[in-house]
């Protein structure tokens, strides 16, 4: 007491306030700490996201080349329309034909020493339950199966409505789950966890069941082989990726061509038919709409539910379904510019419509004027004189594609007048219809009011809140679930609760990328949430180490990407270094970086990590670009200049390789590639010359056999990401100085 | 943007002075606080942390053989990781 206790106190209170000064100075480091991780977490996001998505646009893109060419390239000259003939042409012997219209699995005998999966139909639930265990313990099912299975589903799917409907009355509990793409883990998770199918607990898969992931025929094996056992409880809708051309670029093609070489082609073209006889979506008790994408400011129900969806084989190409038309047909009328005779292409149905070329703004009804032109929306013009506008300005294009590419120039032709008779129409599904399912099947939410053209995609709209409003309340609805978008929790909720996107694919960019999600309704449709993560590994992690492991692989693939600008970036540096210093300030890096990427990406928050040689603020940027290259170069018969024509084209080499490999052989010929990389180059701006073609093709022929290995190809990028990022710097020879600047490549990709 | 907002809100704190905040709640110089010191400290005082937070800070902080945290070393980690 006295003096001695109020030090005491004193004592005790500056004691008690340091401990919460100290602690408040812990807490507040750590708080700090969780946001920049927050802030890196996003900002990888958005680069996978942005990649993701900058693929897609390519995709459209190349498959606009095609189509343009097989509607307007008229061979002027013997070598060309040999080339695309074989291009184009299926070859089809009349065996083909026939096996086609009898049952042609019966044949496939499956040995005695197959110790896989066998199935006998009609499905019993037993079969499917033993399907998902087979494959879980990574059995393969013959192929003989695998088709049968395939027409059953065919035989299903066909009496099926557009829009399935579900009542809660009849199954009380209904899962609905969303993308998988390929991954099995995901599927056999959700069916261990949840339960598997039943009458009491039905099913809604909502699209994007294969493409990236490794085992989409076996998620397809398991989804049919229920739907055809529970017929009234277990329902799929067609999403984006079921569709054979998106399939080329994706991954479930080749998939499919390694896991059954002999009788892969057979199964794919049975699935092109599957495919497009997947229901569109799924309606649960008149009150909740299930569609894979989105919807638009027009999108009609009613002509959605009237529509013959198996004309729309494509969302990419607005085609009709191929006709079995006999071999002396096809080799005819090469000459005429009149679609009507045109070799068929296997990979696109018969061409028989109008021009709906991309290359013109296109003619806008009323109701849509708010709408940007995009790729796939185009509407055909109808007045003759615009018609004939477009003819000639396609011509134009047709020539001066002509004229880089090197071809000789033809004379012009008569104009022939467009004869889309009466009995071909009926084969064709309508503009209007064509573009119902691609805004359902591709569009996406956002949070501004309004409807606009998806340039990020490509296809579809982007909708906001007022255009779900106006939707649920024109039909009565309570909520839309969609799928499409990945999302890090598996799911989100947006326009005002509203829409649902469900996701569940989880670790979709990278192990630990993201959690899959599935949501139950039960009879008062009260969307319940559950979550997952099918990956072992991740639970082991703390939240730091799993956002640094998918931080790597994002950064890799950004790096690559810049990489494979590197001329464009040297341009646009350049630009900024008037004085020639060869320095340009960081803000300016930034600056010259989105330009070129068109990305929209933070790049000063990315900066640290991508550039670390800079003094001062300023960047040396020769340097930076040489060392991004280094990376990149394993090969020393491949210049840095190829290479990065390589790298930038990618997907689309992957994809014209095995369009043009049209029997799936696993070859093309090296003048093959080298026709078809001519035309792609002067059709997407590319400038290149005739050598560096040459040169470009001898490179890739690695054993130089005149062939090109597509497998082999692709696998040489893998191994040199590999070597490098194995910090094997110094295996990876040092780059030569890229003084060709014929190779050059202009503009944006 | 956004990240000139973050040095305003949360100011890097240097180590050392990081450091001396642990030594402050660990008087007796024992080198780590315990489990349920730190949940004590930091959901009691200073501005408290939610259920949530403490969870995670935990998570990656603790040492699950003998529940405590060394704090010099979880430190060092998370600096790491910052660069």
């Amino acid at each position: 007491m006295g003096s001695g206790s109020s030090t005491q106190h004193h004592f005790a209170f500056q004691n008690a306030e340091k401990a919460f000064k100290a602690a408040a100075l812990i807490q507040r480091w750590y708080r700090r700490y969780m946001a920049r991780l927050e802030m890196r977490r996003h900002c990888t996001w958005s680069i996978f996201q942005s990649i993701e998505y900058a693929g897609q646009q390519d995709q459209v893109k190349l498959h606009n080349f095609f189509s343009y060419l097989v509607d307007h390239f008229t061979p002027s000259s013997h070598n060309e329309r040999d080339f695309l003939n074989r291009m184009f042409t299926e070859e089809r012997s009349p065996q083909d034909s026939e096996m086609e219209k009898s049952s042609d699995y019966e044949s496939i005998e499956v040995p005695d020493s197959y110790t896989g999966p066998r199935l006998s139909f009609p499905l019993l639930p037993d079969h499917a339950t033993a399907l998902v265990e087979a494959f879980r313990l990574k059995q393969r099912l013959h192929a003989r199966y695998v088709l049968n299975l395939l027409h059953e589903a065919r035989r299903h799917l066909v009496q099926l409505p557009n829009i399935s409907r579900l009542s809660t009355c009849y199954s009380e509990e209904i899962t609905v789950c969303g993308d998988l793409h390929g991954q099995l883990d995901d599927l056999i998770f959700i069916f261990y966890k949840n339960g598997l199918p039943s009458p009491e607990r039905a099913y809604v898969f909502n699209g994007d069941f294969v493409d990236r992931g490794k085992d989409s025929i076996e998620i397809l094996m398991i989804l049919f082989a229920f739907m055809l056992v529970y017929p009234k409880e277990f329902h799929l809708n067609r999403g984006n990726h079921e569709d054979h051309m998106v399939n080329l670029r994706y991954g479930f093609t080749k998939e499919v061509m390694q896991k059954y070489k002999i009788h892969g082609k057979k199964i794919l073209k049975i699935l092109q038919d599957v495919f497009c006889l997947l229901p569109l979506a799924t309606l649960v008790d008149e009150k909740v709409l299930i569609l894979h994408g989105g919807v638009s400011d027009t999108t009609d129900l009613e002509l959605l539910a009237k529509l013959d969806r198996h004309k729309i084989v494509s969302t990419l190409r607005c085609k009709t379904r191929k006709e079995n038309k006999k071999p002396a047909e096809e080799k005819g009328k090469n000459n005429q510019m009149s679609s009507a005779g045109r070799p068929s292409p296997w990979f696109l149905p018969q061409s028989r419509s109008l021009p709906s070329s991309p290359l013109h703004p296109s003619a806008h009804k009323a109701a849509r004027a708010g709408r940007s032109s995009s790729v796939p929306c185009s509407v055909a013009p109808d007045p003759k004189e615009l018609s004939r506008q477009v003819r000639r300005s396609v011509d134009l294009e047709l020539e001066r594609c002509r004229q880089q590419a090197g071809f000789p120039a033809i004379e012009e032709k008569e104009e022939p007048v467009p004869s889309a008779s009466e009995a071909e129409e009926q084969l064709e599904p309508t503009q209007e219809e064509w573009r119902q399912v691609v805004d359902i099947l591709w569009s996406d939410p956002m949070a501004q009011e309004g409807c606009k053209a998806n340039t990020v995609r490509g296809g579809g709209c982007y909708f906001g809140p007022n255009v779900t409003e106006r939707l649920l309340q024109k039909y009565s609805l309570q909520f839309l679930i969609r799928s499409h978008e990945c999302k890090p929790e598996g799911y989100e909720f947006c326009h005002n609760r509203k829409v649902l996107t469900i996701f569940s694919a989880s670790n979709y960019y990278e192990v630990g990328s993201n959690r899959g999600a599935y949501v139950k309704l039960g009879p008062a449709l009260t969307p319940h949430i559950v979550q997952f993560q099918a990956n072992k590994a991740t639970h082991k992690l703390t939240m730091r180490q799993r956002i640094s492991r998918v931080e790597v692989s994002a950064l890799r693939a950004l790096r690559e990407k810049l990489f494979a600008h590197s001329s464009d970036l040297l341009i646009e540096f350049k630009k900024h270094d008037k004085d020639k210093t060869g320095l340009v300030t960081l803000s300016d890096w930034a600056a010259a970086v989105e330009s070129v990427l068109h990305l929209g990406l933070p790049w000063r928050m990315l900066r640290p990590q991508l550039v670390n040689s800079q003094t001062d603020n300023m960047l040396e940027y020769k340097s930076w670009l040489e060392n991004l290259a280094k990376e990149k170069l394993s090969h020393e018969n491949i210049q840095s200049s190829l290479l990065e024509t390589l790298y930038r084209n990618r997907s689309n080499l992957e994809t014209i390789f095995r369009i043009i490999d049209s029997d799936h052989s696993g070859f093309i010929s090296l003048d093959e590639f080298r026709q078809t990389w001519k035309l792609f180059s002067s059709h997407m701006n590319i400038d290149i010359t005739d050598d560096c073609i040459c040169d470009l093709a001898r490179s890739i022929d690695f054993n130089k056999d005149g062939h090109i290995d597509i497998n082999e190809f692709l696998e040489a990028f893998r191994l040199v990401e590999q070597s490098c990022s194995e910090g094997d710097a110094s295996d990876c020879p040092r780059t030569t100085n890229t003084n060709s600047s014929a190779c050059s490549s202009p503009g944006a990709h | 943007m956004t990240e000139v907002l973050l040095e305003r809100r949360y100011r890097p704190i240097p180590e050392d002075i990081l450091l001396r905040a642990f030594e402050v709640l660990d008087p007796a110089k024992r080198g780590f606080l315990s489990k349920e010191e730190l949940i004590k400290y930091m959901t009691e005082e200073g501005e408290p942390f939610s259920q949530e937070e403490m969870e995670e800070m935990l998570s990656a902080a603790i040492d699950p053989e003998s529940n405590t945290i060394h704090y010099k070393d979880y430190i060092a980690m998370m600096v790491i990781d910052e660069n």
